[in-house]
């Protein structure tokens, strides 16, 4: 056994047992390369972007939204204030130290410059990367695995916490669906032992090129996990979690960072924003989930988040103007949200094209002054630090850096 | 019916086989017998095994008896015309699946209709409810941290991922969901029971073949609706026919028209015109009931426009590129195929009017003569000035028959029945083929699954399975029980190839590199042993008849029948470790063996 694997396999245990002596944390830390990690969160359903991040600075947004705008700061139900023009909503409250102390930073106005208002369509081309082009069978996340395939990458590079995983991360390189650590492995009962070291033989055997070094990835990853107490995880620093789908997927994302499995690129969604009627209570409960999950993630992991960052993202965002239903429609620009510890954050970034309907998209969306392609890109090159990633979005240059990343 | 033995009863096996006997001399016409058939008069065992699991989802108990018995020659071309076979066992089990029979018209009348119905009201009725909550719920929980309690509290919330439709469903809407949802479950379920119990087995090999090259996604809006009557009406009947036909029906199904948007493909000058008489009808409108009155504002849920929106809305439109990029990259040419982005505009124009008429309410394929461009359009060099719907038909014309489309299909044909990367050889006899007999698909499959190239032995276990042919030839070989395809409908999403669940136009990709990762490895082997312990319901092996125990003798009866033989030493050795006859299928079916065809 090298060194370098007995560090590794030597803090994975201690972590699950909880009590790493600092020394030896701090010795198998560094012994490992340090990786930083992206974890990007989906909302589906096209959440909108103006009652999350509100500009309560607009007089526009009170004229088209008379019953469905988020009130001013400072007044009941009023939005929390960020930098005197945008506010977030005030359910997303548990977000706003993360922006005065410079770890949150907002995208606005930002999006795909395809016209399409399709659910599917648009959160196809957020997924593949290639916006208008539907015939690209990878996703813009697979592209960068494969861009940099690791010497020794691990199992868990790149995770989704999902039952299948979604188009971003679909392509040549490795990447794994887990809805639930727990479950992923060998499930062969009784003699599960014997059933797994049998087949690991077999495939050790095995002649074709593909299968036999795929499975010794596969046992590998079980064995990594294994060694993980999975079940008896306490988030750090009083951090709780919310009990959805999506507030424990972040959870055990934050479980495999911890556990120094060699993640990259986590994946989580979170679902139900398409509200086109009575969107007031609903998207409040929606945006808290949301963002009381994204705050119990960066407060378990606590100093951990130096390496990390949240990146989340909506297909499209929803019309200027509320219907009649007392909802929104699909639209066009929207925001997304940066938090990390090499974040550059306490600012709201992008031209902001103003909602007269003028400045609007159509006459009537918000309109787009960023490239969403032109966001992934830096959080490629900046946080992951990825030196090349033409390959990531063929045929398109990134037109210019917003300098997001310190 | 206790045992199902897969693809032939044993009685309907023998008819078959007995009928096929005297049939071969009408059956096997000379043609079929031309001096490119390399198809061997006498074949061994691993020979029949190799056509089994090439033509078809693999060998069920009692196939390589049979086909031995009729020759391999007469099995393919007993498989080339699907029409001369009965399979009337098929035909009865096929009646629990009752949608599969409708038309997209009763479809939505019946199943999608009710529940769209109940969506609309409950929305109209939300809408007129008042807001009062929201600022007071908001204000509640500015503190924060109660939200873990609160989101337990809401059992809608927790855990599962969340959908619209999982939350404040009415009693009402939940029943005319299950209808809805039948539509797609009948239509998944059945394409299992045919892959697994069809005779016909190389149509089934070959309507998953040209449903996924012709891929259309069940997720995308109305595609779910007219799913259906695409693979019944636009796919099945032409997969041993002519292509041009194929490409016909496809280019005038809702599903296709909806999926890559060609609906609301619009010449633009036409959709200004529209623009421009609604608002002159609005004005005159105003006009009449007079100025000065307040105008009332309309409720405008998802789907009901105000006049104004409409107005914009048409002027937004314009010539939508979608289907005409995805008909050259991926339908014919093929992508690099030497066609521009000017090609690609001038075949959108002439596709412009190819529509549904009603396309939220299951309706059918119109041409719309006042969306469409009639001026004379340039593709590939030739000028297209037929006119109306005959634009359209003259570009299909055009592709069909280009020798870059007869490379590109025969190409992939080739991947999915010889190897990854099929040989160079077959590839340009196959396109000739194509070309001299106009597409005549029968003619082209012929060529391929008769070829030297098929019968080489490079070719020989050469491809891994997809999920769909690990599970389906896994259920066949074990000659298991099928009741219920439900459980294998939930393997095959996670093994990562739900059915109908390929996103992107391209469909799902036919090499190993495609299929074969860690996640999906270990689900390989947790079917193996969920279908071996019978843990999933409806689906049962008879484990008594394939190892009655874990002897010497039942294991090598079982490397016979489910490996053909085919096992490495180590394979042999870990099975000599299992201690149940359950155990010994599972380590048989999970093998890297079982895992190739």
């Amino acid at each position: 056994m090298n060194r370098r694997i007995f560090l590794k396999n030597g803090s994975l245990a201690l972590v699950s047992l909880g009590f790493a002596p600092a020394f030896f944390t701090r010795a198998a830390q560094a012994a490992q390369t340090k990786r930083k990690v992206l974890v990007t969160v989906f909302q589906r359903g096209a959440v909108d972007g103006l009652n999350m991040v509100v500009p309560f600075g607009e007089k526009a947004y009170y004229q088209a939204r008379p019953s469905i705008a988020i009130a001013k700061p400072g007044t009941p139900g009023g939005a929390v204030d960020l930098d005197g023009f945008f506010g977030l909503h005030p359910r997303m409250a548990a977000l706003q130290p993360y922006f005065k102390r410079g770890e949150l930073a907002i995208v606005n106005a930002t999006g795909s410059n395809d016209p399409t208002r399709s659910h599917f369509d648009a959160q196809d081309y957020m997924e593949s990367g290639t916006p208008g082009r539907k015939s690209t069978r990878d996703g813009w996340l697979n592209r960068y695995l494969h861009a940099r395939e690791h010497e020794e990458a691990s199992a868990f590079r790149a995770v989704s916490l999902t039952q299948q995983l979604p188009r971003a991360l679909q392509g040549t390189a490795p990447a794994l669906a887990i809805d639930q650590l727990g479950r992923f492995g060998l499930r062969a009962g009784d003699r599960g032992d014997m059933m797994q070291s049998s087949f690991e033989a077999q495939y050790a055997a095995a002649a074709d090129s593909l299968l036999k070094p795929t499975s010794k990835e596969a046992f590998d990853a079980i064995r990594q996990l294994e060694a993980v107490d999975l079940a008896k995880y306490t988030p750090q620093n009083g951090a709780v979690y919310p009990n959805s789908g999506y507030g424990q997927a972040l959870k055990q994302i934050a479980q495999l960072i911890k556990a120094n499995m060699g993640l990259e690129v986590a994946f989580a969604e979170s679902g139900n924003w398409d509200h086109h009627a009575n969107e007031g209570p609903q998207i409040a409960n929606r945006l808290d989930d949301f963002a009381s999950g994204i705050a119990a993630f960066a407060q378990d992991l606590g100093d951990g988040m130096a390496d990390v960052m949240v990146l989340t993202m909506s297909e499209f965002g929803r019309t200027v103007s509320e219907n009649g239903a007392r909802g929104t429609d699909h639209g066009h620009g929207n925001a997304m949200l940066l938090l990390g510890g090499d974040v550059k954050g306490g600012k709201v970034y992008g031209k902001w094209p103003g909602l007269e309907r003028e400045q609007r998209y159509e006459g009537r969306d918000l309109a787009i002054t960023t490239d969403f392609r032109d966001v992934f890109a830096e959080v490629l090159t900046s946080h992951l630090g990825a030196r090349d990633i033409s390959s990531v979005f063929p045929g398109y240059s990134a037109t210019r850096t917003l300098g997001l990343i310190r | 019916m206790t045992n199902y033995p897969g693809v032939l009863g044993r009685t309907a096996g023998a008819v078959v086989a007995l009928a096929m006997v005297l049939l071969t001399p009408i059956a096997v016409p000379l043609d079929a017998q031309k001096a490119t058939s390399a198809v061997p008069r006498t074949a061994d065992d691993a020979t029949v095994a190799h056509v089994l699991n090439r033509l078809g989802y693999g060998p069920s108990p009692g196939d390589i008896a049979r086909v031995q018995q009729m020759t391999v020659a007469a099995y393919i071309e007993e498989q080339l015309h699907p029409e001369r076979i009965v399979d009337a066992a098929l035909k009865a089990r096929l009646a629990a699946y009752p949608t599969i029979a409708l038309s997209t018209a009763e479809l939505a009348r019946d199943y999608y209709g009710p529940a769209e119905e109940i969506r609309r009201m409950e929305r109209r009725a939300q809408a007129n409810q008042p807001t009062r909550r929201a600022a007071g719920t908001a204000a509640q929980t500015m503190a924060g941290q109660a939200t873990g309690q609160m989101m337990a509290g809401d059992p809608a919330m927790a855990g599962a991922p969340q959908r619209p439709e999982d939350r404040n469903q009415s009693p009402e809407l939940r029943a005319a969901r299950q209808k809805e949802q039948q539509i797609l479950q009948d239509l998944m379920q059945a394409r299992l029971v045919r892959a697994i119990a069809s005779e016909r087995q190389l149509e089934e090999v070959l309507v998953d073949f040209w449903f996924n090259h012709f891929n259309v996604f069940s997720g995308k809006g109305q595609v779910r609706v007219y799913l259906t009557e695409y693979e019944r009406e636009a796919i099945r009947p032409y997969v041993l026919g002519n292509f041009r036909d194929m490409l016909g029906a496809v280019a005038e199904s809702p599903a296709m028209l909806f999926y890559l948007d060609n609906f609301q493909s619009v010449d633009p000058k036409a959709a200004q015109k529209q623009a421009d008489e609604l608002a002159a009808r609005q004005q005159q409108a105003a006009l009449r009931r007079g100025r000065g009155r307040v105008q009332m504002a309309q409720p405008t849920p998802q789907g009901n426009q105000t006049p104004a929106e409409r107005i914009q809305q048409l002027r937004s439109r314009g010539l939508n590129e979608n289907y005409a990029r995805e008909l050259m990259e991926l339908h014919t040419l093929g992508v690099d195929a030497g066609y521009t982005q000017a090609d690609v505009i001038a075949v959108a124009r002439a596709f412009t009017g190819w529509t549904i008429d009603r396309p939220r309410d299951g309706g059918s394929f119109q041409f719309n003569a006042t969306m469409h461009d009639n001026d004379p359009k340039v593709v590939l060099g030739k000028t297209i000035d037929a006119g109306g719907k005959n634009d359209g038909e003259r570009v299909l014309d055009l592709l069909a028959t280009h020798p870059a489309t007869a490379k590109f299909i025969v190409t992939k044909l080739a991947r999915r029945f010889v190897a990854d990367e099929p040989p160079a050889s077959l590839v340009d006899r196959a396109a000739k083929v194509f070309l001299d007999t106009k597409g005549d698909l029968r003619e082209v499959t012929r060529a391929i699954i008769t070829s030297s190239e098929f019968f080489s032995a490079e070719a020989r276990l050469a491809k891994v399975k997809t999920p769909l042919e690990f599970v389906a030839s896994a259920v066949r070989a074990s000659g298991a029980d099928l009741n219920n395809p439900q459980p294998l409908v939930g393997a095959l999403r996670s093994l990562g190839m739900p059915l109908y669940g390929a996103q992107p136009p391209t469909g799902w990709g036919d090499t190993a590199e495609d299929w074969v990762n860690t996640g999906a490895l270990l689900n390989r082997l947790n079917f193996a042993v969920q279908l071996s312990n019978g843990q999933l319901r409806g689906v049962r092996v008879n484990v008594r008849e394939l190892a009655p125990n874990t002897s010497e003798t039942s294991r090598n009866a079982l490397v016979q029948s489910l490996l053909l033989g085919h096992a490495s030493q180590i394979t042999r050795d870990t099975l000599a470790k299992a201690e149940s006859p359950q155990q010994l299928i599972a380590l048989t079916l999970g093998s890297p063996e079982f895992q190739k065809r």
